[in-house]
């Protein structure tokens, strides 16, 4: 143990570019045994090129990667397992059809090369591993049956089961509640105690400063800062991040008095999901609505746009009552929904940027005989380019050549080019970098002007509290309280929340 | 668990149609009913089996191979005419079993190099070499129909375990493969389930770039898995003509639909991850007593293709229907958690 905690992992001045773009320039950075270190950085910053250099995949320019004693100028994936470098990706690789202890077990299975494979034993490699991190769950279950916290901790029992020294958490906490953060981070802990040397790269700066001892924030590929954690405050690793100085102040525009309604919700009940749920949204409001994963808010979301059945209740747009029992009812009324999960539902990933931006609402770009319109289909992808500020050089590319919050900005352009009444938006800025996040709130903002309402479901207090003019809370399926623009503050949500 | 249930109920599912299915024919047909006949049902259904197994570990991997019976007929001829031709004619079987072996592993080798090498789809793969060996069989191996075929092959067609006469009816005659083909049947299960390839196997249909991340090669274990299929095809096709009594070059076309559609509703799923031997063998049966069965309730010959190939497209329903099911339970079951 006692070596162990002397041991430091790491790089020394790496450079790496590909195809003449310099990717990482000069890079050091140096993790002790037992420590949680931190990477921020936005997207493209060379967070995962970091990542991939020590894990194997990638080869440095130039450069030295130290494991402890040893030294190497580039690594195997073989060797950086060997060496005990291990990464969690943000899918964690697990096998769905798989039971946990095999998910486990497997990789210890092939490098002791066996042949065989016994029931017995896979479940004591997957014990004593889950043992290690001090985790409790039913190794018999298939690994598409448990929960997205579950299947971290079988990623992390995993890397701990093959001796892992240096472990990469890449976004770890995006898909959990704040419980299973916490539950995370005691996990983590007892890593600290196995003196593993931890590396947490996020951008979710309440959490790093929560777990980290120390942090290295990359910017275009260089470090720009490094140091303790508690010599850094949260404005200044944002804006080590962006290079800008973005405050988090509140953008949400004045709201105009009125008693028009755009959406009317009357008593919307699914068992045992949400019940009880009445509200309405003016028009240029943006409502927020809040609650742990689970709470009912995603399908409250889908059920007013018609893709979560429902027992009983009324949604009254305008004047008519509608009915919730498909999504193209709701975008003939007016409502549109982007999805949390955009790059499974809300993109059509391999096709143009240009294709996905007209992709909704297609018929308005017929020209003669009723055919589509090239011309007119380019100059409104173009113009939502230029409106959006969508970073990309050829609007032909795929949507997959975009960054997350350049490819998030796609599908808001894509809905909001049917100028819906009622945008809902759920998880509007997960995934995707301050900058970013701070344009994005910004388009939500200029649209809400116009007049445009808004539903904004996140778990991104900050950003309810930046850009909403009323927040609910919703917990077990009700709506346990309502802040209005006086009352909101992020402690005050935090408190309702926990 | 679920899916394990699932796969239960799957196999519990067949074996009531199963009972269902004799006890309608029986009712229609007395003669059902007898040891006769179910030796029959066994001998019909050995080849069908062997090929079955072979598939059901392609579906498992999250692939498909549509050239097996070209194979298995391919490696059957081939055995007989490189016999004829060196004038061998020995005691037993074991030699044409082991020639047609291994001309269905080096046609399966040729698969594995299309789909591991080149990352050729699977389907489309060996749709292609499928044309590719019937090509080659036809042209330069032969497209006559052989009916001397050497002795020993000729004489296992008849080589019983075991002969009953009862009171009345005909003789019952159950053919020596069953032990064989029970021995080959629980190996496959115990490759599949007590070793790394046969785990690899199911982690590749799983998903292959997790696979990839495990530490297994996926170009071997695919590999493997198309020789595998080819190898057991071969074997197949070699019994085929065996208990045929004859080599023909253009038998087994088109029996890919009764196997994908057994392999199938005995659980397999289509996307890959899933399957069971048992229920491979309940999907065989099945499907043979249909073939060999549905006359008996005036379904005329030529619909029975339409039958299995409804079998087949209900069998895949199926399947789609408990995945939207489950994919519902799991979010009722976070929603649960979440209240806790």
């Amino acid at each position: 143990m006692s070596t162990l905690l002397t041991a430091e992992y790491g790089v020394k001045n790496i450079i790496k570019s590909f195809g003449g773009a310099k990717a990482l320039s000069d890079v050091s950075l140096s993790v002790k045994s037992g420590q949680v270190h931190c990477i921020a950085g936005e997207n493209g910053s060379g967070k995962s090129t970091l990542i991939k250099i020590m894990s194997g995949v990638h080869a440095p320019d130039s450069g030295q990667i130290r494991l402890g004693e040893k030294s190497f100028s580039e690594l195997s994936p073989r060797e950086a397992v060997r060496e005990g470098v291990q990464v969690i990706f943000q899918d964690f690789s697990l096998l769905p059809n798989l039971t946990v202890a095999e998910n486990i077990a497997i990789p210890t299975y092939i490098s002791r090369n066996s042949l065989f494979f016994s029931k017995r034993e896979t479940k004591k490699i997957a014990e004593s591993a889950l043992d290690l991190i001090g985790v409790d769950l039913d190794i018999t279950a298939s690994v598409e049956d448990i929960s997205i916290a579950s299947k971290q901790l079988i990623a992390i029992a995993r890397a701990t089961n093959l001796g892992v020294k240096m472990l990469f958490m890449d976004e770890p906490t995006t898909a959990l509640t704040r419980k299973e953060i916490k539950h995370l981070f005691k996990v983590v802990e007892q890593l600290k105690e196995r003196g593993v040397a931890t590396v947490f790269v996020s951008h979710k700066i309440d959490e790093i400063q929560e777990i980290c001892h120390t942090i290295t924030i990359l910017r275009n590929g260089e470090v720009v800062a490094d140091g303790l954690m508690k010599d850094f405050k949260r404005d200044s690793i944002s804006e080590a991040m962006t290079g800008l100085n973005i405050s988090e102040t509140r953008i949400a525009p004045p709201l105009k008095e009125t008693t028009e309604k755009v959406i009317e919700v009357k008593n919307l009940k699914t068992k045992p999901t949400f019940s009880d749920i009445s509200f309405s949204i003016a028009p240029g409001e943006i409502l927020g609505i809040t609650g742990l994963l689970g709470s009912g808010r995603t399908e409250l979301a889908e059920a007013i746009f018609g893709q979560y059945p429902i027992d009983s209740g009324e949604l009254i747009v305008g004047e008519k009552s509608i009915q919730l029992n498909s999504s193209s009812a709701a975008l003939k009324a007016g409502i549109g929904y982007v999805p949390p999960d955009r790059l499974t539902q809300g993109l059509f990933l391999e096709q143009s940027i240009l294709r996905n931006l007209v992709a909704v609402g297609i018929d308005q770009y017929q020209g003669k005989g009723k055919l589509l319109s090239k011309n007119r289909l380019t100059e409104a992808g173009e113009k939502w380019i230029k409106d959006l500020r969508i970073k990309t050089k050829n609007p032909s590319n795929p949507v997959t050549s975009l960054s997350g919050g350049n490819q998030q900005r796609v599908v808001l352009a894509k809905w909001l080019a049917m100028n819906p009444k009622l945008m809902i938006l759920n998880g509007p800025t997960v995934g995707v970098d301050i900058g970013s996040k701070r344009e994005i709130l910004e388009i939500i903002r200029d649209r809400a002007q116009e007049g445009m309402a808004f539903l904004v479901v996140s778990d991104d207090i900050p950003e309810l509290v930046q850009i909403c003019h009323r927040v609910l809370v919703i917990k077990n399926g009700k709506i346990s309280k309502s802040f209005d623009e006086l009352e909101l503050n992020e402690e005050i949500l935090y408190e309702e929340l926990s | 668990m679920n899916y394990k249930k699932l796969l239960r109920r799957n196999e519990t599912a067949l074996i009531i149609a199963i009972v269902i299915l004799s006890a309608v024919i029986g009712a229609k047909s007395p003669e059902f009913f007898t040891l006769a006949n179910l030796f029959d049902v066994f001998r019909s259904s050995f080849v069908q089996l062997l090929f079955a197994l072979g598939v059901l570990v392609v579906i498992i991997s999250g692939g498909i191979d549509v050239s097996f019976p070209v194979v298995g007929i391919f490696s059957g001829y081939s055995a007989v005419v490189l016999m004829q031709h060196f004038e061998w004619n020995p005691g037993n079987i074991l030699l044409p079993v082991a020639l047609a072996i291994l001309i269905g592993i080096l046609l399966g080798a040729l698969n594995s190099i299309a789909i591991a090498s080149f990352g050729i789809p699977t389907l489309i793969a060996t749709l292609g070499t499928s044309g590719i060996f019937r090509g080659i069989l036809l042209t330069f191996i032969g497209s006559s129909f052989i009916s001397d075929i050497p002795l020993a092959l000729d004489k296992f067609a008849t080589a019983d375990l075991l002969k009953i006469q009862p009171a009345e009816g005909t003789l019952a005659r159950l053919h020596v493969l069953i032990i064989p083909i029970a021995i080959i049947t629980i190996l496959v299960s115990l490759m599949l389930n007590r070793t790394m390839f046969g785990r690899s196997i199911y982690a590749l249909g799983g998903g292959i770039e997790a696979t990839r991340r495990l530490g297994i090669s996926v170009k071997r274990t695919q590999a493997k898995v198309y020789m595998f299929v080819g190898g057991i095809s071969g074997l197949a096709g070699i019994l085929y003509v065996s208990l045929q009594r004859k080599a023909n070059p253009y038998d087994l076309a088109g029996s890919e639909l009764d196997i994908i559609a057994a392999v199938v509703l005995g659980g397999a799923s289509i996307m890959g991850g899933y399957g069971t031997v048992f229920g491979t063998v309940l999907g065989v049966i099945l499907i043979s007593l249909i073939k060999g069965n549905l006359i008996l309730l005036g379904v005329s010959g030529s619909w029975q293709r339409a039958a299995i190939g409804a079998l087949l497209l209900i069998g895949i329903t199926v399947q789609a229907i408990n995945e939207s099911k489950k994919a519902k339970n799991r979010r009722v079951s976070t929603s649960d958690e979440a209240a806790e």
